[in-house]
């Protein structure tokens, strides 16, 4: 029944917040024109998803995201003294990252969050060979950044998706 | 407002201005396009968070009505879209160079093909 | 406190446009002044933020996302066109 309703409830709960966000008043007229929208966009647009991939485990993604959020900041800081201080000590490089993911969902949400954390960017994923190709402002060891996003990023959101 | 929200408004007001003015620091100072993609991309969207969460704090602590929360909105499409754009921009960029190089006489090939690493 | 934290924030941001505008004149790439145009545009969108915080008015916000959207949305079609030739298939 549930699974009828909200064929994608990720893709539901996303609408339904950015609707009532956007509105910024929490009348219930427009909650429940809100949850309408939440009902009826996903199934107006069900033909145009490729394959609604499932979310397998939330609480480890509340998880990974409280772990991207501190990424962010603490990881922004250490670019900004790389910015603004001496250029030549930097070692940018291009760094060819081996996936063992096979969804193409998942992929670009790794790919999105790669370039999200400072100091890595990632420019293409090949998705024949299933290459994630970043390039990272300072990476003396690229093999350790590898083995970094392997386990700091790629684990947990596999994890999440089950596969 | 009382003074610790007024605190951290101002706080955050100076941090995100802070991260914005890195990222063009960032875009002007450093040497080559791929590395410059970084400033803006992160340090930019980082700030312009900042200055977006800020702006939701002051007004929902104002003396208007209610909660506004609507600045969430736009710090989320900022989040989301960043992304997207740096991976165009990186393949545009890379696109330009592998046919600049098509264009000269082949005497030096593909040795800084990332793929091949 | 607050009035001076706004003032900072303007200068800060001057500044950075101003250096985002160096980059979009010097180039040398096209891919260079297109990233210091899309900066430009979240700059701006900062600047916008802060105005609405001065001001204490909400009318900011609706320009804010315009531009968020916009902005968006004229980076990817210049970048489509940089790699394809051609913006319409």
């Amino acid at each position: 029944m549930i699974r009828q309703t909200f064929p994608q409830p990720l893709l539901s709960l996303t609408i339904f917040l950015l609707w009532t966000v956007l509105t910024n008043a929490a009348s219930p007229a427009l909650l429940l024109l809100g949850a309408s929208l939440a009902i009826a966009v996903p199934r107006l647009t069900r033909s145009f998803w490729p394959h609604p991939p499932r979310l397998a485990k939330p609480w480890r993604a509340l998880r990974f995201l409280g772990v991207f959020a501190v990424d962010i900041v603490t990881a922004n800081w250490r670019v900004a003294r790389q910015v603004s201080g001496p250029l030549h000590r930097l070692s940018p490089a291009l760094v060819d990252v081996p996936l063992d993911l096979r969804e193409p969902f998942v992929a670009t949400l790794l790919a999105s969050v790669v370039s999200l954390t400072p100091g890595t960017m990632s420019i293409d994923v090949d998705r024949e060979r299933w290459v994630l190709v970043i390039h990272a402002l300072d990476a003396p060891d690229p093999q350790a950044l590898v083995r970094e996003i392997k386990q700091r990023y790629e684990m947990p959101l596999r994890e999440m998706f089950g596969c | 407002m009382n003074a610790a929200t007024e605190a951290a408004v101002a706080a955050l007001i100076v941090l995100g201005a802070l991260f914005v003015l890195l990222g063009a620091v960032g875009l002007a100072r450093l040497p080559d396009f791929l590395t410059r993609l970084h400033g803006p991309t992160k340090a930019t969207t980082l700030g312009v968070g900042a200055l977006l969460l800020a702006s939701a704090i002051f007004f929902s602590t104002g003396d208007a009505t209610g909660l506004s929360l609507h600045e969430l909105a736009v710090l989320f499409f900022l989040f989301v879209t960043a992304p997207v754009t740096a991976h165009l921009l990186a393949k545009a960029a890379r696109h330009r160079q592998a046919s600049a190089r098509a264009k000269e006489p082949p005497t030096s090939t593909d040795d800084e093909c990332p793929g091949g690493s | 406190m607050l009035t001076a934290a706004i003032e900072i924030g303007f200068v800060l941001i001057g500044v950075a446009l101003a250096l985002t505008l160096y980059r979009l004149l010097r180039g040398p790439d096209t891919t260079d002044r297109i990233l210091a145009l899309d900066t430009l545009g979240i700059d701006a969108i900062a600047l916008l933020v802060l105005f609405g915080i001065h001001d204490a008015s909400t009318a900011y916000f609706e320009v804010a996302l315009l531009l968020a959207l916009l902005g968006f949305v004229g980076t990817v079609a210049l970048c489509k066109f940089l790699l394809r030739g051609d913006l319409i298939e």
